[in-house]
């Protein structure tokens, strides 16, 4: 295997990783306004992902400063190229961030408590879903192709689009998938991390989106295959698919039998392979250009130089183990259940 | 409105509007900074002698401080995304050209660091209850040092655009190629420039906790935890003012040997000069050409820049015509100087900040010693005042620092203006510009009142939470 290879790997695992633990941090948020009926409620749901969204949400940072060293070429195209659904996520991720840890605090500085509650109660369901939804939007858009030219003269490639050349059918189909997807594993997560009325709340209202998630995904998927019949890694991406689709629907059985931890855990599947697929039918471009395959960013011309992805290679097999065997133990620490006993009568 | 054209057409307001949005969001980011760095080392020591003393009033020192350290914190985190996401939103052409190298650090820095301080942090917030004492001890250190990497690699990185290191350019892909990782995380300026960053920040830390101590002390509450803070506080701003001195020395030598101009932009020394004198305040002509008044200390200048009386200090006219020679037909540049008044106030305010801070800190550790804190209401006001000014003069520094640069974005390699992005217009940047900076302003202010409740509000009684021991872990 190539060292480039290996970073298109690498790359797609910290993503991978990024929606699995971050999808479900969403999905929390989104479901706050669907099942928190009271403050203790909400309560309880933000502390299931209390401990953890910001290790959760520092993937994302791993993965874009990953990207940034692998492959500079695709992440200066891709981050000027998709400026504005990138500023949209920054602000969302921003707003959930000071959220959490601000919507606890209002009655030590005089605030209304109630409404202080609700304004950052928004700002998580808004901070959770945007990103949900636009995350999709641009990978969609990422292995479906935007218009790139290449410029030879200062041999760069540039992004001609705009936001609204982002907004197509099939990327607007992939936030859908992503925004309902999160939604379900976030929902999820939440009857693996709770008890009682609302961990029952969560697994009907996980059986009704799930439906919802099955057809969408499924229509996107087979429409990504459809479109890279010819690609070369079109067997893996068939096979992956496969997968997802079966573990989705398999995790969604199991949520209807009450089995809410193997759910979990293929929907977990779910979401690795459905990515995996998303990456396979990209390899070996990074960012197809729908006007010129010439002006396409591939795992060769987006590339860093041996020597930089050689050092890179030593520091990720060092560190990615570690990083997953601390990690695990932080969850296992917080494994417990929160239930509406758990959440004192004030915050500290 | 996009494409090629704007390749060969310089957006100058493209290129201004993302300069102001680094500068504004990079100077926001830094405001949180230096309290994370100083004040997680000051809470990993008051735990530390808590769990080997059983003293109470560390435990009430370590949780109000580590209080005031979160809500601190997680402002860092969340303006950190927008640092990582700007270099190529903004600066893509930057990205391009040297991101086979500036990518390396930042790489690291994730994986190395932000795992790991963002993972722990998490354990020590959460684990009062549930983690054994001593690892649950262990955490805070682990935060310390995850912390700190996080900072040494962020630093390297920003010390490889002062002085690039390391690489060699590839002609046929247009780029700078990394050949040395051991140079660029080696880098003379990073060298200097993190001992420079801990300390200040250290010092800011230790005067926040003065301050928080004076307000209680002055009202004469919670004087068994609050007179140690003080004490402590006093000694660590004193500390680490004395450490910023002395890595500010080493850092300004690193400066002249790799960044002349930016010396001489510092005291705005026009021609080369043996014996250079360092002037404390200048009063000149509006185009800052002449002088009509200084009050002058002889052979400073030269001492900071060479530690010799006598040395050598190179001029701004020199170097600019050196680098006009050197660099103006490639670059298309006329002028290679930074922007004087700037650098030479920078300078100063930065350094008679700190020195005024330490000063204060040592008049403290005198006035308050042995126990003493009757003392008139004024000098605990000063104490109070005295918090702001560190982040100031490091905010200050900062400015000093990466304006001195200017022309440059990665100096004597690519000038500010070629690593704009080219497809991006200012209708974009103007967009992003205006939604930092009203959010930002919104969080500041929120932020800010938080932070005054939690200090006003003052060290809590432990019995008060022993009801919730029973209980799971939850913040929020």
């Amino acid at each position: 295997m190539q060292l480039n290879e290996l970073w298109f790997l690498i790359v797609g695992f910290l993503f991978v990783g990024y929606f699995v633990l971050d999808g479900f941090d969403f999905g929390v948020g989104i479901s706050l306004p669907f099942l928190g009926k009271d403050d203790v409620d909400r309560r309880v749901l933000i502390n299931t992902i209390g401990p953890v969204w910001d290790l959760n949400e520092t993937w994302v940072l791993v993965a874009g400063a990953s990207l940034f060293a692998a492959f500079p070429e695709w992440y200066a195209t891709l981050f000027s190229g998709f400026y504005l659904p990138l500023l949209l996520i920054l602000l969302a991720l921003i707003a959930r961030g000071v959220a959490f840890e601000y919507r606890g605090k209002g009655h030590t500085i005089g605030a209304n408590e109630t409404r202080w509650k609700a304004t950052f109660d928004w700002m998580i369901f808004i901070g959770s879903a945007v990103p949900a939804l636009l995350w999709g939007v641009a990978f969609a858009n990422i292995v479906g192709g935007v218009p790139l030219v290449h410029d030879a003269e200062t041999n760069t490639t540039l992004f001609t689009g705009n936001l609204f050349t982002l907004l197509n059918p099939y990327g607007l189909l992939g936030g859908l998938v992503t925004l309902t997807l999160f939604w379900t594993h976030g929902l999820l997560f939440i009857t693996l991390k709770t008890d009682g009325e609302i961990k029952e709340r969560a697994r009907k209202l996980a059986n009704k989106v799930g439906l919802v998630t099955t057809l969408l995904a499924a229509t996107f998927l087979v429409w990504t295959l459809l479109t890279h019949l010819s690609a070369p890694l079109f067997l893996l991406q068939f096979g992956l698919t496969a997968i997802a689709a079966l573990s989705l629907i398999a995790g969604l059985f199991m949520n209807y039998k009450g089995r809410e931890g193997v759910a979990f855990s293929l929907v977990v599947v779910t979401i690795i392979t459905a990515v995996g697929a998303l990456f396979a039918g990209l390899f070996p471009n990074v960012m197809p250009s729908t006007l010129d395959p010439a002006a396409s960013l591939t795992i060769d011309n987006a590339r860093s130089s041996d020597y930089t992805l050689g050092v890179m290679t030593w520091v990720a097999a060092i560190m990615l183990p570690l990083v997953l065997a601390y990690q695990t133990w932080t969850y296992w620490v917080f494994r417990k259940r929160v239930s509406r006993k758990s959440i004192p009568a004030t915050a500290h | 409105m996009h494409g090629l054209s704007a390749v060969l057409m310089a957006d100058q307001t493209a290129l201004d509007l993302a300069r102001w949005q680094f500068g504004l969001t990079t100077v926001y980011h830094f405001l949180f900074v230096p309290l994370t760095i100083g004040m997680v080392l000051l809470v990993a020591l008051m735990q530390t002698a808590w769990v080997r003393t059983g003293d109470e009033k560390f435990l009430k020192m370590t949780k109000l401080f580590g209080k005031i350290f979160l809500i601190n914190f997680a402002m860092g985190v969340v303006t950190g995304i927008v640092q990582e996401f700007q270099f190529g939103m903004n600066w893509s052409d930057y990205s391009r050209f040297v991101g086979d190298i500036f990518g390396a650090p930042l790489a690291m820095e994730g994986l190395l660091a932000f795992f790991f301080e963002a993972t722990f942090i998490g354990l020590w917030i959460f684990g009062w209850n549930r983690l054994p004492k001593k690892i649950h001890l262990a955490t805070i250190w682990m935060t310390v040092l995850g912390v700190w990497l996080s900072a040494y690699f962020i630093l390297a990185a920003n010390s490889f655009m002062q002085n690039p290191v390391g690489f060699e350019i590839n002609e046929a892909k247009n780029r700078a190629e990394l050949t040395d990782i051991g140079a660029v995380l080696t880098n003379i300026v990073a060298l200097n420039q993190f001992p420079h960053t801990i300390t200040a920040s250290i010092m800011f830390s230790g005067a926040v906790m003065v301050a928080v101590a004076a307000y209680h002390l002055k009202r004469n509450q919670h004087v068994a935890s609050m007179y140690p803070s003080l004490r402590f506080g006093l000694w660590t701003t004193l500390i680490g003012g004395a450490g910023t001195v002395l890595s500010g020395d080493g850092l300004g030598l690193a400066m002249v040997q790799t960044q002349p101009m930016k010396m001489a932009a510092a005291e705005a020394l026009y021609n080369t000069t043996n014996s250079a004198s360092f002037s404390i305040f200048t009063w000149g002509t509006p185009d800052g050409k002449s002088e009509l008044f200084s009050i002058r200390i002889p052979n400073l200048l030269s001492f900071l820049s060479t530690h010799t009386w006598d040395g050598e200090v190179e001029g701004l006219r020199n170097l600019n015509a050196e680098y006009i020679a050197k660099y103006g037909a490639e670059t298309g540049l006329t002028d290679f100087m930074p922007t004087l008044w700037i650098t030479y106030w920078a300078f100063r305010w930065m350094i008679g900040l700190g020195v005024l801070v330490a000063l204060v800190a040592l008049v403290g550790l005198w006035l308050t010693r042995k126990g003493n804190i009757t003392l008139p209401k004024w000098t605990w006001n000063v104490a109070i005042w005295s918090a702001p000014l560190p982040l100031l003069a490091i905010s200050i520094g900062w400015m000093f620092t990466e304006m001195g640069r200017q022309p440059w974005i990665v100096f004597r390699l690519m000038p500010t203006a070629s690593g704009v992005s080219p497809g991006v217009g200012a209708f974009e940047v103007m967009v992003s510009l205006i939604a930092f900076t009203a959010i930002y302003a919104v969080l500041a202010v929120v932020e800010f009142k938080l932070l005054l409740s939690a200090v006003k509000a003052g060290p809590v009684d432990e019995q008060e939470h022993d009801a919730e021991s029973e209980l799971l872990p939850v913040a929020y």
